[in-house]
């Protein structure tokens, strides 16, 4: 007879683990990463924080964040589809209508993997009970308060406010 | 793959304890497994679990805590509070199921 194999789900010493994730950039590849990680980490019951910062703000700006764009100008991973060896032609990157485009093109592989849109991920995310912050300066730079933000956002904080409430969490630049 | 006794009866399970014979399961044998994991089950907990059986009759995968929240229509929050912590393991855990294998 042997023992009961039952999975640890909860630690006997809970480790406190943080997970401190700084969006920095507003292109719809860029802003799914730290979308996923904080996904993934809150399901291993981790807390986790986000703070938005500079381009990162289209991810939390309500005008913006169900509209994120993907331009593949600068980027040689970007291949032709079903042709590892060859790059996209980087000349044609920066055509009127290419972005439009390739914007579309990668919407629909990541709704096809069922992975939600932007808004609906912060949705997500908020009721995964993830903290998100956005950044003070960029904030006064681009005019915005609060109230253009996503709603689960709680609030406009200083670089320092974030790096004291993320004491001791693994952080994260994206 | 291991065999455990779980309520007395031979239950084969993964390395981690999930159930890999989703047809070994059944109601009872959920109220130990919840059990074994510190959860006591009240009609909250059964709607996730009876929908995570039935989804997994079509999809044959389990469901995701984002396709439990969209298709189930628990909110993702309430699943944090029945299944505190890790929601998407223990719900599969407890529903006989393997945990979810996408990635949101």
């Amino acid at each position: 007879m042997t023992d009961m194999i039952v999975p640890s789900f909860d630690d006997e010493t809970p480790t406190g683990r943080k997970l401190a994730i700084i969006c920095s950039k507003g292109n719809l590849d860029m802003a799914y990463p730290g979308l996923i990680l904080a996904n993934a980490a809150l399901g291993e019951g981790i807390e986790v924080h986000l703070f938005f910062t500079f381009w990162g703000f289209d991810i939390i700006n309500k005008e913006t964040m169900g509209n994120l764009k993907f331009s593949y100008l600068g980027n040689t991973a970007m291949h032709m589809p079903g042709h590892f060896g060859m790059s996209m032609p980087q000349g044609m990157a920066g055509l009127p209508g290419v972005t439009a485009m390739t914007t579309k093109m990668m919407k629909k592989q990541i709704s096809d993997l069922d992975v939600p849109e932007v808004p609906e991920f912060l949705e997500l995310l908020h009721g995964s009970g993830a903290k998100m912050w956005a950044c003070r300066m960029s904030a006064d730079m681009m005019h915005l308060e609060l109230e253009h933000l996503y709603d689960g956002v709680e609030a406009i904080i200083s670089a320092t406010d974030f790096i004291e409430l993320t004491d001791g969490a693994q952080m994260l630049f994206i | 793959m291991p065999t455990t006794t779980i309520a007395g009866r031979q239950i084969d399970v993964d390395a981690e304890g999930f159930l890999t014979q989703p047809d070994q399961w059944d109601e009872d044998l959920a109220l130990t497994l919840a059990a074994n994991i510190g959860i006591t089950l009240t009609d909250a907990h059964w709607v996730p679990i009876h929908f995570l059986r039935k989804d997994f009759e079509t999809q044959k995968e389990t469901a995701t805590l984002r396709r439990v929240s969209t298709v189930g229509g628990i909110p993702v929050k309430e699943l944090f509070v029945l299944f505190p912590g890790k929601p998407a393991k223990k719900m599969s855990y407890i529903a006989g199921l393997q945990k979810p294998k996408g990635c949101v």
